[in-house]
């Protein structure tokens, strides 16, 4: 009896161990490394950060905390107009590019399948794969031919241009969500009288909603932050932050830019926060 | 035997004839599915003729793959037959979507929307009909009433165990007064004690609402004991349909014999036979009285089905319609099941419910048995 007691108690303590061995947690160097990847992630940032409150003209020796340089970014009229470019393009670029991927993943996922559902899959893919540098140029040959034959200028083409790039990023999320909703409830609504529209309003765009949600925050992200596009399609006076923010460098690194950069960093992670709220309460 | 055999026979008669008069719900006619083509093709049904009566439980009984799952999601309108029609109170519904067909359907996984509270759940049917919010909310009380779940309204349905989600789809697929109930193996997530409650409330809510239900499960024992009729599936094909008693003491097929419930199968052939009563000569060199069912053709090689409870220990003084060698004895209490060899090596196994102090019961012993009259049964 004793015997079998202690074999009983020795044999959970020694499977314990065994499991305490296997999770990554308990490695060498997982501290070390785990540290090293968010210093490397983030040390830029701070130091971006730091020397944007600084009272000095240099970003390299610390003088003494001030909010001059934020004061000076946003009375700067270049600044500002560019902010508002910016803003404008990724809203309707956010609105347009989401409409279409959640139109797009519900074909790929929710049509009874169809000749060509794996190449379309594949198509709206592709420009995640294709450098962005080939993708700009192939933009702006196009553009041009149509501002050529049609003599039409503006914003639009912008606007166009950020649509289109944004939409593989909106609809990876919305695509995985859709994927791992079961059919079973919309056919369950079907059953219970819903006619394929209202299965659609009552049922699946609710639950839908937290992706739609994600691909609409990373495609305004991404619009806000794209320079390689927009530094070939913009035309005079469609100067977007970044774009601003690179040819201001060009003049020399002032703590103005740090301060406009931290800006654009507290932006994101405001995005990020109000994201993560938003589906934690719709999982609710 | 003769006049047994014949009570039994009209009274089976008018069974049928009181029955054929009850209207018909659902009528499905040379139903075919078949998924794929050419030699990938998989038949999973094969030319289903069925007739459901209105305000009767219909239940699908059969293993996975037999066609039964696919013949409800047809009924329900997410499968299109590939042949054949299904009419509804004698109006075609087979191609009609799901959602103008007056049938609900209880899910197995219950599928309720994780974004409503329960009673958004059990609404949503009438909602989606147009009904007032007035009568919806009259309606819904009326349902969370019946399968008492009124505390209950305002949960989120994940706040649930897994009976009360399960009492919940029914009453979303109630809640509209659906003019067939649709219910595809509900109880298969419950554990063993609440789905043999669940199995008694189906049974009330069924006589209480009026409304015919079809029911699918592969638990032979859930069909027996809630069904008007069972309908015994394999392999896309319907084998038998009748009540339980039916099914289970005049199976009509092997399969059907072997599926439900214990039971003895033994090889023979038939040496002569009068009306429906066949005298069949076993592989040992018995001959034994036995039951040819309607649309069974009782000549040549044959399979004779008798159960366990058919069969018991014959006394001293009695004439053994056959004998085996014992090999297992199993107590049960109320009856033991003993294991026997017989002659032709096939096993057969008895229930006797009597004394068992008369015989010797050691491994090996050769006992006699006696078969209850009009029990044994041919197959097709």
């Amino acid at each position: 009896m004793a015997d079998l007691a202690t074999t009983h108690d020795a044999a959970p303590a020694a499977r314990a161990r065994k499991l305490k061995a296997r999770d990554l947690k308990a490695m060498p160097g997982f501290k070390a490394i785990a540290w090293a990847c968010i210093v490397a992630l983030y040390l830029p940032l701070i130091v971006l950060i730091v020397f944007s409150f600084n009272d000095n003209r240099s970003v390299v020796k610390w003088t003494e905390f001030s909010l001059r340089w934020y004061q000076a970014a946003l009375e700067n009229e270049g600044i500002r107009n560019a902010a508002w470019v910016s803003v404008k393009v990724a809203l309707v670029a956010t609105i347009l590019s989401t409409i279409a991927a959640t139109m797009a993943a519900l074909a790929t996922t929710r049509a009874a399948a169809f000749k060509g559902q794996g190449l379309a899959y594949a198509i709206i893919n592709q420009p995640l794969m294709i450098p962005e540098i080939v993708t700009a140029i192939a933009t702006l040959s196009l553009f041009s031919l149509v501002k050529y034959v049609t003599g039409i200028t503006g914003i639009g083409y912008l606007m166009a241009a950020h649509t289109a790039f944004c939409i593989p990023f909106a609809f990876m999320p919305i695509r995985a969500r859709l994927e791992d909703m079961t059919l079973t409830l919309e056919q369950a609504g079907a059953d219970l009288y819903a006619t394929p529209l209202q299965a659609f309003r009552y049922i699946t765009l609710p639950l839908l909603m937290p992706g739609i949600v994600a691909g609409a925050m990373l495609a305004f992200v991404v619009s806000l932050d794209d320079v390689i596009i927009t530094l070939m399609v913009a035309g005079p006076g469609e100067t977007t932050l970044p774009i601003y923010i690179l040819g201001a460098i060009r003049r020399g690194i002032t703590p103005e830019i740090n301060a406009v950069s931290t800006i654009l960093v507290g932006v994101s992670v405001l995005l990020v926060a109000l994201l993560f709220l938003v589906q934690r309460r719709m999982e609710k | 035997m003769e006049n047994d055999g014949e009570r039994v026979a009209t009274q089976t008669m008018e069974k049928a004839g009181a029955e054929n008069r009850r209207n018909v719900a659902i009528s499905a006619r040379s139903l075919v599915k078949t998924f794929g083509t050419g030699e990938f093709a998989v038949h999973a049904l094969k030319d289903v003729d069925i007739d459901i009566r209105e305000n009767e439980f219909f239940t699908l009984l059969g293993p996975s793959g037999c066609g039964k799952t696919t013949l409800l999601r047809m009924i329900a309108g997410f499968e299109l037959p590939t042949s054949g029609i299904i009419q509804l109170d004698g109006q075609d519904i087979t191609a009609l979507p799901p959602h103008k067909r007056p049938v609900n359907t209880v899910f197995q996984s219950y599928a309720l929307f994780p974004h409503m509270t329960v009673a958004e759940n059990i609404g949503f049917g009438l909602k989606m009909l147009g009904r007032s919010g007035g009568d919806i909310d009259k309606r819904v009380k009326r349902m969370l009433a019946l399968v008492q779940l009124e505390a209950m309204a305002n949960r989120r349905t994940d706040q649930l165990s897994g009976g009360q989600q399960q009492r919940v789809a029914l009453a979303r697929a109630l809640a509209p007064e659906p003019k067939v109930l649709l219910l595809d193996e509900p109880l298969a997530a419950l554990d063993l004690k609440l789905r043999k409650n669940m199995q008694i409330e189906l049974k009330s809510l069924q006589a209480e609402t009026g409304i015919t239900f079809v029911f699918v499960t592969h638990d032979q024992e859930e069909a027996l004991t809630m069904s008007d009729r069972i309908a015994v599936m394999r392999a896309g094909e319907i084998l038998q349909i009748g009540a339980p008693t039916d099914i289970y003491e005049r199976p009509t097929h092997r399969f059907v014999a072997d599926f439900i419930g214990d039971i003895n199968i033994l090889e023979g052939s038939v040496v002569s036979s009068e009306g429906r009563t066949a005298q069949v000569r076993l592989k040992d060199g018995a001959v034994i009285e036995a039951r040819v069912p309607e649309g069974v053709d009782g000549s040549g090689d044959v399979a004779l089905a008798i159960r366990p409870e058919a069969a018991r220990l014959a006394g001293p003084d009695e004439t053994a319609a056959l004998s085996g060698t014992l090999e297992n004895v199993v107590y049960f209490g109320a009856a033991s099941y003993l294991h026997l060899r017989l002659g032709s090596g096939e096993e057969f196994v008895l229930r006797h419910s009597g004394a068992l102090d008369a015989y010797d019961l050691s491994t090996g012993s050769v006992l006699g048995i006696a078969l209850q009259p009009g029990r044994a049964r041919v197959l097709e």
